[in-house]
């Protein structure tokens, strides 16, 4: 069906377009994550049409599914004044006017430096049925490919560690509770059962009496 | 490949097609009638004060940063599970390294609490 | 079959629209296809919601619903049509599009994995090759409806329930994929009728439960914290936060949030039959229950998950969320890995019986 994939592929790329654009119209950041979402989505069929099954799936299995979950939290959870970041557009347009203008030039530069030729990429041989793309490419990675994967590690256990140091803080009012601590609890240092004496009778002798206050305080303080 | 993925995409049409015939269809078969007491957010009968997009407290956003670096390190486990009779004991190995660096930060994780919900 | 319908309606189409003849027969093969498999698994959800009840019920020493048809059996279709003629009330303050987008995806996300479920041997909607992967890109997505919903609300108490809800189901999907990735290393395929096939032996012992024992519990389990279904219904705890992220949705908005739910419990059900319990396969392979095809006894499988669903839900209370927290990432996550080291020494060594 190569007219087909030709239709989808300039359907999807004017859908990645179009959400590319909102990305950075939009006003309200919840909206401009969402277009991100889609656009990752429609990033992720044009790979597939590539024939890139692996890393198409795996685009919306770690972008659209965790990445942006994280955006989303964090737009969400940050109580920014969005009109208070507007303030000063005009000032700062002639700056942001160079920046583009630099941008723009080095991406000219880089798509005619003959890199991204046809011709220096001849089209990837196609898959027979049943071929598995993931198996391919665990075939190299794990072996050829060994230091890049261990680095790879390297860099996301500098990844845990730093997003547990700048973000983990204590809070004073803590109540947290340990399980381990709530079911070693031995019920003999909670609860002490005293066996109180019923009260006598009127008529007992006072020197009986004497003895008695200690030991009910103590039945207090236990229970 | 598009021949395999073709119906999942159709599919993908279909399923959003279902979920909007029937949000269209309850809105036309069910009455329309607003009134500002209807349409105020539920807060079990009180008046709702304030906008209710309020801060959270940050061990949302490490819980979803956790999230993401675990995440990746599934997709590095997927291709080399499926090629594991190819790449014998050096893929293994290998394999077995990158769980042991990760295991550390995992170690330094939970010893700090981090994964401890307060 | 498939290849002979399409062929057949391309004849017919030929006179009429020449070359675009194949691609209309295929588009509508295609449509007919994903029918026969939507149809059946709504009227299989509506039918679930019916038996929960009743099943709880009868477990609770109750009756459930029995007054809609016979034994209450209509009581579902009552349920739709009620729900359907009920306002959906959009809180003044919400964002109304979202509003009305979040059901949908959530339903989207419910369904999409269904694309590459086997049934019997070939009948499946795309037979693809990263089945297994994409399974697990499909129900990662399902977080979407459940944030949206919460955000585009406005009101406290959704989004209190959205963010508990998502932290949960992505606490959880990782110990979901860890156990997806040593099935992959046991059935050495991404493709689930591939894994369905590599379970095939004498009787059930060989179906991957066995030397994944551990794993089948945690996928289970973390399916049922991954949908939000009791004992780790936190999101929607009514006695904390009312009804979670879709408090504000009313009529049948909040009926999508509901099929949503109970598809991807069918959903779970399926997957963990698939990829643990022999999928198609009969429990024995000899000759009275080789009668049966296999369809029915994938049937059966699903059929017993989504009692234990329920068995779930009518025996134990609620968890705490820091317990729901320190479960999936102190306990079920420690115990795949563990569990995938040693599935990998096992099959470096001599002794494993399950083939490569």
């Amino acid at each position: 069906m190569p007219e087909l994939q030709g239709i989808l592929f300039y359907l999807f790329a004017a859908l990645l377009l179009a959400a590319g654009a909102g990305v950075v119209t939009m006003r309200n950041p919840v909206h401009c994550a969402l277009l991100l979402v889609v656009a990752f989505v429609a990033a992720a069929v044009l790979w597939l049409l590539l024939g890139a099954e692996f890393l198409a799936i795996v685009l919306v299995l770690v972008y659209v599914g965790a990445v942006m979950v994280l955006f989303l939290f964090v737009v969400m959870m940050l109580d920014i004044n969005f009109d208070r970041l507007r303030e000063g557009f005009w000032n700062y347009l002639p700056v942001g006017l160079v920046v583009a203008a630099g941008l723009g030039v080095q991406m000219y530069l880089v798509a005619n430096s003959g890199l991204f030729d046809l011709q220096a990429h001849p089209n990837p041989k196609s898959y027979a049925a049943g071929e598995s793309n993931t198996a391919e490419l665990g075939r190299i990675l794990y072996t050829d490919y060994l230091l890049a994967f261990e680095a790879a590690a390297v860099i996301l256990l500098v990844a845990i560690v730093a997003a547990i140091v700048l973000t983990l803080r204590r809070r004073k009012e803590n109540k947290s509770i340990d399980p381990a601590v709530q079911v070693a609890v031995d019920p003999a240092q909670r609860v002490r059962v005293l066996q109180i004496e019923a009260v006598k009778p009127v008529e007992s002798a006072a020197g009986e009496d004497a003895g008695k206050p200690g030991k009910q305080s103590d039945g207090e303080g236990g229970s | 490949m598009l021949a395999e993925y073709f119906p999942i995409l159709v599919f993908a049409g279909l399923a959003v097609g279902v979920g909007t015939f029937l949000i269209v269809a309850g809105r036309l078969l069910g009455p329309h009638r607003p009134d500002s007491e209807k349409n105020s957010a539920y807060e079990c009968g009180f008046e709702a004060f304030e906008d209710a997009r309020m801060k959270f407290d940050v061990r949302y956003y490490l819980v979803a940063i956790l999230f993401i670096l675990f995440d990746l390190e599934i997709a590095f486990l997927f291709p080399w599970a499926i090629s594991l009779g190819v790449i014998g004991a050096v893929g293994f190995w290998a394999m077995m390294l990158f769980l042991l660096l990760l295991l550390v930060g995992f170690i330094y994780e939970w010893r700090k609490g981090a994964l401890q919900w307060e | 079959m498939v290849d002979a319908a399409t062929a057949t309606l391309a004849g017919w189409f030929e006179p009429l629209l020449g070359a675009y003849a194949s691609w209309l027969a295929i588009l509508m093969v295609t449509v007919a296809q994903i029918v026969a498999l939507v149809l059946p698994l709504l009227i299989t959800m509506a039918l679930l919601t019916y038996a929960e009840r009743r099943v709880i019920g009868a477990i609770q020493l109750r009756i459930g619903p029995n007054r809609v048809g016979p034994q209450g059996l209509f009581q579902p279709i009552a349920d739709v049509l009620k729900l359907l003629l009920k306002e959906i009330i959009v809180p003044a303050d919400a964002s109304r599009l979202l509003f009305y987008v979040a059901p949908v995806i959530s339903l989207f996300a419910a369904l999409i994995a269904w694309a590459v479920i086997p049934f019997s041997p070939g009948v499946v909607l795309a037979d693809v090759n990263a089945g297994l992967l994409f399974v697990l890109a499909a129900t990662s997505l399902g977080v979407y409806g459940v944030i949206i919903a919460g955000w585009a609300s406005n009101s406290k108490y959704a989004l209190l329930g959205c963010m508990r809800s998502a932290a949960q189901i992505v606490s959880y999907e990782i110990a979901m994929g860890f156990a997806l990735v040593t099935v992959l290393m046991v059935s050495g395929s991404l493709n689930l009728s591939d894994i369905v096939e590599g379970q095939r032996g004498t009787s059930f012992l060989s179906w991957y439960f066995v030397p994944l024992l551990p794993m089948f519990l945690v996928y289970f389990i973390s399916g049922v914290a991954e949908t939000n279904r009791s004992p780790f219904d936190v999101a929607e705890g009514e006695s904390e936060i009312v009804a979670g992220f879709h408090v504000e949705y009313s009529g049948i908005a909040f009926a999508v949030f509901f099929v949503a739910e109970y598809v991807n419990m069918i959903l779970i059900a399926a997957l963990t039959a698939t990829m643990f319990l022999g999928g198609w396969l009969p429990p024995f392979d000899f000759a009275p229950f080789t009668w049966l095809p296999g369809i029915f006894w994938l049937f059966f499988k699903i059929a017993f998950i989504l009692f234990v669903f329920l068995w779930f839900r009518a025996t134990f209370p609620r968890y705490r969320y820091d317990q729901i927290m320190r479960l999936g990432w102190k306990v079920f996550i420690p115990l795949t890995i563990v569990w995938l080291v040693i599935v990998g020494l096992w099959q470096l060594s001599p002794l494993w019986l399950w083939g490569k």
